[in-house]
């Protein structure tokens, strides 16, 4: 496919450069419009599904972040951890049975599509919010929402500052190049507040511009607003305000046209809802095993064939389980009131509880 | 009648031996085989390089479009640039909000780069002319400062400069709240610095015209008065009657005209300051930045202007019973000029072009509007960095032509 259009590529170059030289040859003739374009193929379909590239790679790729805190970061051992690095984890567990293999390719955030699409990871798990265009234009589909975020407001407590309302007339530091930036012209448009947006190229340069006083606020999705203000001087003088400017779900994203790679990466993140909502925990999942709940029997692969429906063995959902943990697990790890950001649960409670992790049903 | 030149001598004739009986009459032109006849030949290995130029741009054209439609389903088109841009600007000098379009805030962006650039042409033109004169100062501590000073900033990478003048300098004023207040007033906070600013009334347009009119009038008269001279032989101070006449006629159409301006003061409000113009930290650390490290350069520049002129024509000069100043005037600066200007041109072109480095420091200007927002917005590298490209490049080539007119000016005074 790749050599074909190279060859007509030549092809179209040869021709051109003698129809130029013939062209002008023959001095004073009108030169012909250049040769047409040959008939471009269209495209092929994959020679190998994802999940066999996969299986005979030994390993899988996950397009990640390496400077989000609590999300995907590089420790200082230069392994990768967080809430999305987890979720990578889990999809290697059901792919191998083995959580460990997988490796992770940092992308910025204008340049994780275009790695997903030139083939260089399998799935993208990068605080990637789900949106209609990037769901269909941009070519990628959206496995279950795994983490329901919002874009915030952080102030100092000290100017006494609410509400947006109480912002106008000030100035509010944004980094370029997302949503983030759309959603607060829009917002402050919607309400008639008067601001001065102060835009930076990166958030480290919009952080340090907020500490520094420059702006009155600063704005970024909530989840990235927690990890920041936890690595400032002084985290307590700094509160996040509770109205949230726009809709973030955070998703793992993949490449149109391999519905069974899409189906398992879907299901892996459903697995992990259930097992919650079901009280399976890596610490009782052995025990589990035994249980007489025909849900949780599908879910740890004990009843059913439902591995083979995604292509991997039928203890797939007990592998994700044992080896990285059920959603509330790796909430808790990543994100949890033991951690230094913990971000309450909220939208993010499982359904049972009031929240909106809430998964189809196993059978 | 001359001879065709020829392109090789081989084919010229044999030259007539004066042994030779017969009279000279101009020999049939032969002509070799096509394969072997240079001009042929030139031609056509300039037609296959041109084969070769034109079949390789076709390449790299169908390849991105064939690209473009494979990968990403899409086509090279600028229909963008009439959508809603959906995103604020920090600071603009024309009418700007969210719902106006890419188009007009790429514009915003070109107008905040011209407004950096010239500014700091006339602002680093300025200090480095005194730099450099002062590099030649006698007196041993003024001639190290301007050294030191040249040495310093030439020496140190603009991007450096520019994050050292906002995070060390600007960003270390104090709070809105504490501004320093000077009186005007002037507030100086980190929010930057607000002065009382004029907003033009409807009289404004008037004013300006009246302004040009004066101009051409003192031009006019000018020439008038070179004329003038020039029959009589007479001293006449051309450039102080002309500017100064100028000067009056502004001043005079100020006060006939009803107020052209309003003086509106600038007072604390909230979170912000209102009433007169802000100067952002942003703006001034770029102009600082670009017009020191600039500065430099130009004083270097001047000083190879002035070294250029031998030594023998300040010894004239005093001879003549001109003082240091009237000689550095009428003698010094007018020849040194011709050395001065032609790479004062580089200097210029390179100071529009460093001023995209603003984007290290959230300073919207082309660039930053451009390349980083639209582009991020739209997903249109390369019909925006083709945009770019081209409008960086008008911006030079403008500047290359104005600064080559005034060249030519200079040079004419050559003998």
């Amino acid at each position: 496919m790749k050599i074909s259009r190279m060859k007509l590529n030549l092809a179209a170059m040869l021709a051109s450069m003698v129809l130029g030289i013939i062209v002008a040859a023959c001095a004073g003739g009108t030169p012909e419009p250049v040769v047409s374009a040959p008939e471009e193929a269209a495209p092929a379909q994959e020679a190998m599904s994802t999940l066999q590239t996969v299986m005979d790679r030994g390993y899988l790729i996950c397009v990640g972040n390496a400077s989000a805190p609590g999300f995907g970061f590089q420790q200082e051992d230069g392994s990768f951890a967080g809430f999305d690095t987890d979720y990578c984890r889990a999809i290697a567990a059901a792919v191998f049975g083995d959580s460990e293999k997988f490796e992770i390719r940092p992308a910025t955030a204008s340049e994780r599509f275009t790695v997903l699409a030139a083939g260089e990871g399998d799935v993208l798990i990068r605080n990637t919010t789900n949106t209609m265009s990037r769901d269909t234009d941009l070519g990628g589909n959206f496995a279950p929402t795994t983490f329901y975020d919002g874009q915030g407001i952080m102030v100092r407590v000290e100017d006494g500052i609410n509400s947006l309302e109480d912002l106008e007339g000030g100035s509010v530091c944004v980094a370029t190049g997302t949503t983030t930036e759309l959603n607060l012209a829009d917002v402050m448009a919607a309400r008639g507040i008067d601001y001065t947006p102060v835009v930076f190229e990166t958030n480290d340069e919009t952080i340090t511009a907020y500490e520094e006083g420059r702006c009155d606020a600063m704005t970024t999705d909530k989840s990235g607003l927690v990890g920041r203000r936890a690595n400032l001087q002084d985290p307590s003088a700094h509160i996040i305000l509770d109205e949230t400017l726009s809709k973030e779900p955070l998703g793992p994203m993949v490449r149109h046209g391999d519905d069974q790679w899409y189906d398992l990466v879907k299901w892996v993140v459903n697995a992990t809802f259930l097992a919650e909502e079901l009280g399976v925990t890596s610490a009782n999942a052995d025990s589990m095993m035994g249980s007489s709940d025909p849900n949780i029997q599908r879910l740890l692969g004990v009843t059913g064939e439902f591995g083979s429906f995604i292509g991997v063995s039928n203890d797939w959902g007990y592998n994700v389980i044992t080896q990285v943990g059920n959603y509330g697990e790796i909430y808790d790890r990543n994100l949890g009131p033991d951690t230094s950001y913990h971000i309450p649960r909220g939208l993010n409670n499982s359904w049972v509880n009031g929240g909106l992790i809430y998964a189809p049903p196993i059978r | 009648m001359p001879s065709p030149p020829f392109l090789c001598n081989s084919f010229q004739p044999a030259p007539l031996t004066p042994r030779s009986a017969v009279t000279p009459q101009a020999p049939p032109e032969i002509r070799p085989p096509f394969w072997r006849d240079e001009r042929i030949i030139g031609w056509i290995s300039q037609l296959v390089t041109l084969g070769v130029i034109v079949g390789i741009l076709y390449f790299l054209w169908y390849n991105m479009v064939t690209e473009l439609r494979v990968q990403r389903d899409t086509t090279f088109t600028y229909r963008w640039i009439n959508f809603e841009a959906g995103f604020d600007i920090s600071e603009s000098l024309i009418d700007y909000d969210r719902a106006r379009t890419y188009g007009r805030a790429i514009v915003v962006g070109i107008l905040n780069t011209l407004q950096v650039a010239v500014l700091g042409i006339v602002f680093s033109t300025v200090i480095g002319m005194v730099m450099g004169i002062l590099r030649q100062s006698t007196n041993y501590l003024v001639r190290g400062l301007a050294t030191a000073y040249v040495e310093v900033f030439r020496n140190i990478p603009l991007v450096i400069l520019l994050i050292f003048w906002y995070q060390a300098i600007f960003l270390k004023l104090p709070r809105l709240k504490e501004a320093v207040t000077l009186p005007g007033p002037i507030f100086i906070s980190i929010r930057g610095v607000a002065v009382p600013w004029g907003t033009p009334t409807d009289s404004w347009g008037s004013f300006l015209i009246s302004v040009l009119i004066g101009l051409a009038l003192a031009i006019g008269l000018g020439i008038y008065l070179k004329a003038l001279r020039d029959r009589t032989g007479r001293r006449i101070e051309i450039t102080l009657i002309c500017a100064g006449s100028w000067l009056v006629w502004s001043t005079a159409s100020w006060f006939v005209l009803p107020q052209p301006l309003t003086l509106t003061q600038p007072y604390l409000d909230g979170l912000r300051v209102s009433g007169g113009h802000v100067f952002s930290p942003e703006f001034m650390s770029v102009l600082s930045a670009l017009s020191i490290y600039t500065s430099a350069y130009v004083a270097e520049n001047v000083r190879g202007g002035i070294m250029a002129v031998p030594r023998g024509q300040y010894e004239a000069s005093g001879s003549l019973g001109l003082t240091r100043l009237q000689a550095m005037r009428l003698v010094i600066l007018p020849q040194a000029l011709r050395v001065i200007i032609p790479p004062m041109v580089s200097i210029y072109l390179s100071m529009i072009k460093n001023s995209s480095l603003a984007v290290a420091i959230g300073y919207p200007d082309f660039f930053h509007t451009t390349a980083i927002t639209t582009l991020n917005q739209t997903g249109r590298a390369i019909e925006i960095f083709l945009l770019l490209m081209g409008i960086y490049l008008l911006f030079s080539l403008i500047t290359s032509l104005i600064l080559n007119i005034y060249n030519r000016r200079v040079q004419l005074v050559e003998r």
